[in-house]
């Protein structure tokens, strides 16, 4: 620690009064000016509680997507198709049992065995050859949307929230007291802090389940050097499958999950798609905490966009992808190609 | 391997080299070309014809890098709409936003212009990585570019777009109407065509493909790689750029929905359908969509075009990667081969 002091004594300073300007924004009343900077706090707090929730969302759908990028140099453009038949799918088994959870699990496996399907009967037939792998995704992608849109039709649908995470909760954050001195505590949906406490617990299990365990071992080892680990014995076909089966079916869980925060409609799986290239062009390709990071990036860049420039929001997106490829191509935790 | 890629090399040069710039094919192709609005209704003239050659060229834009350059770009489409919606902003329209009224020969060049800037930008952005990584940051601008112009009123009038943008009047031509349409559109094609024909054997073109080939070989002996790719993608922009402006007045309107994923991955599946080896590859691929997308409707659901298209796509991936012009190229060796049989045999034995 005192090394580290020693080492970069500025940085860490300034670490330590950006970290306390922000635990001062959320806890302390605001005083007039900054109300007139900025608007009020209440609006404030909400942006910046939505942008992370909505980054837990993305980055359960970028996470299978930067896992099966990493391991199978396969840029699966169809992701997006299975984010929306995962939703699809845990929407009607919801509907049919009357139980939330079984919808989440069904929207699971939907897209984990859609998944497999894929690698087993589509890319394994064109192993290795990167590019046309790519391409078939696009195809299976506009055919999916376009199957989907059929059976579905064009209706937006709604889950319900199930009523023991339904309502909102009081947060320890004051946005501001009223003339007789009691003051207004901020309110936010419980269902959103759901989210983004399964996000949480989705990354920290997947980082355990590649770094603590054997098949993780192998998919690490896999991400590194496909040929060899083929080499000494490990079935490779067995692990991408794997490591395919789960990327899918996180999207399709993030399908319900993100389905039952905000709603399913034709049209979300370009906008999960485009959330999750983003992500991972900004966190770096086939890297988990690089798609935490960029995900965390992303979601706060775009609630503060909507909130504060409605119309210009897409741009800062947009603008934190180009100032990372133009400072590192590779990502932000990506490795050099 | 090696003997083989030299002797493939061989042959390659002897092909281009016996092939003059204007071959019995290409004469034929030209007149028939010439003659067809003779023999087509409007119809046929404007909706098939020039729509085939306007696709066909943007997708050409994407043949030229990714045939050439190696470089598979999705905002190929991106770029044709920047320069569709400058030319809605350049000159009139009748929405009532924007239209700076600028006489064509003034808006068309900065349309196009910006357009190929547009796409210059895009590539600086993308050639810093390579492979399919380029897919996914093209798309990514791609669909950024698509949720902005569909967000902002102020510059692209959001979801409705621009309407009533309709090409001028120039030596007394209205060029609105189809069969003069169809004319400007084939100019258009032909010398992009033949730009791109001819640029394959230019000293650009041949650095362009063997980069492609091994950008490491080239960057060792002196080769700018990067800014290689950088000129490819503001050669293609100006392609790109100038059939998008005639996709504009073709629509006679512009609105989100032109440039949006759809639209953009549509251009990938007319030039690969085509071929992305030669430059005529996206014209046939643009004609087989064009007549998918007008005659589909009377063999099945109307709302199901997708999924045959994407299907059409798939079905090329999994037969043939190298699309029509694969599977024409496959037929003529197999004739080939066939009425060379005994003599390849007799080669063999000596």
């Amino acid at each position: 620690m005192s090394s580290a002091l020693k080492k970069h004594p500025v940085a860490i300073v300034v670490y330590v009064v950006l970290a306390a300007l922000v635990v001062w924004l959320f806890l302390a009343l605001w005083p007039h000016w900054l109300v007139a900077l900025i608007g009020s706090k209440k609006i404030f707090v909400n942006t910046i509680f939505n942008g992370v929730t909505l980054a837990g969302l993305y980055f359960l759908v970028a996470s299978g997507f930067t896992l099966v990028f990493g391991l199978m140099r396969n840029v699966n453009l169809a992701h997006g198709s299975l984010y929306l038949f995962g939703a699809y799918i845990g929407y009607d088994a919801a509907d049919l049992t009357g139980s939330w959870l079984i919808g989440v699990a069904a929207g699971f496996l939907a897209s984990a065995l859609a998944g497999v399907l894929l690698q087993v009967f589509v890319f394994r037939r064109m192993e290795g050859d990167d590019l046309r792998q790519t391409l078939v995704t696009i195809g299976i992608s506009i055919v999916g949307a376009d199957l989907m849109l059929a059976v579905f039709s064009g209706n937006t649908y709604q889950f319900s929230i199930p009523p023991w995470i339904d309502g909102a909760i009081a947060t320890p954050i004051v946005t501001a007291v009223k003339s007789d001195g009691s003051s207004v505590v901020m309110m936010y949906p419980l269902y959103r802090l759901v989210v983004l406490a399964a996000a949480v617990a989705i990354g920290i299990a997947l980082w355990l389940l590649l770094n603590r365990t054997r098949i993780g071992m192998m998919i690490r080892a896999g991400v590194d050097d496909r040929a060899m680990l083929s080499a000494s014995g490990v079935n490779v076909h067995m692990i991408f499958a794997i490591v395919f089966a789960i990327g899918a079916g996180l999207a399709g869980f993030a399908g319900v999950v993100g389905g039952t925060a905000l709603s399913i409609a034709p049209g979300e799986d370009v906008r999960y798609l485009l959330a999750s290239l983003v992500v991972v062009i900004v966190g770096g390709m086939g890297s988990i905490p690089g798609a935490a990071i960029g995900a965390l990036l992303i979601g706060l860049a775009e609630q503060i966009g909507l909130a504060y420039f409605p119309t210009y929001g897409v741009v800062a997106t947009f603008v934190i992808m180009v100032v990372v490829l133009a400072f590192r191509p590779q990502g932000i935790m990506g490795r050099p190609a | 391997m090696t003997v083989l890629d030299t002797k493939t090399l061989g042959q390659n040069i002897a092909a281009t080299g016996r092939r003059l710039p204007l071959d019995a094919g290409h004469l034929l192709t030209g007149i028939a070309l010439l003659l067809y609005p003779a023999v087509a209704s409007p119809f046929f003239t404007f909706q098939i014809g020039a729509y085939t050659l306007i696709l066909g060229t943007i997708a050409l834009s994407l043949m030229l890098l990714a045939g050439y350059g190696g470089m598979v770009s999705l905002s190929q489409m991106t770029v044709a709409g920047i320069a569709g919606y400058m030319i809605a902003i350049f000159s009139t329209n009748t929405s009532g936003v924007m239209g700076l009224g600028w006489p064509w020969w003034v808006a068309v060049p900065m349309a196009i212009l910006v357009g190929s800037l547009a796409s210059t930008l895009i590539g600086l952005l993308a050639v810093r990585t390579a492979g399919i990584y380029m897919i996914m940051i093209t798309l990514a601008i791609g669909t950024a570019f698509f949720y902005f112009a569909r967000q902002n009123y102020a510059l692209f009038n959001g979801f409705n777009g621009f309407h009533g943008v309709n090409p001028p009047t120039v030596f007394g031509i209205n060029w609105r109407n189809p069969v003069a349409f169809y004319y400007l559109s084939l100019a258009v094609a032909a010398v992009f065509y033949g730009i791109v024909r001819y640029g394959q054997r230019s000293t650009f073109g041949l650095s362009l493909q063997a980069i492609r080939d091994n950008p490491r070989r080239m960057r060792a002996i002196g080769f700018d790689v990067a800014a290689h790719r950088v000129v490819a993608f503001f050669f293609a922009g100006i392609i790109a750029a100038t059939a998008g402006v005639l996709l504009v007045w073709f629509n006679g309107q512009i609105t989100s929905g032109t440039i949006d994923v759809n639209a953009m991955i549509d251009v990938l599946v007319v030039a690969v359908v085509g071929g992305l080896r030669k430059p005529v590859g996206p014209y046939l691929g643009a004609l087989l969509f064009a007549l998918l997308q007008n005659f589909a409707i009377d063999l099945i659901d109307p709302e199901r075009f997708n999924t045959v298209i994407g299907g059409v796509f798939l079905l090329i991936i999994f037969f043939s990667p190298d699309g029509l012009l694969g599977l024409w190229e496959r037929m003529k060796t197999t004739t080939l081969n066939k009425s060379l049989r005994p003599a390849s045999r007799r080669s063999r034995g000596s």
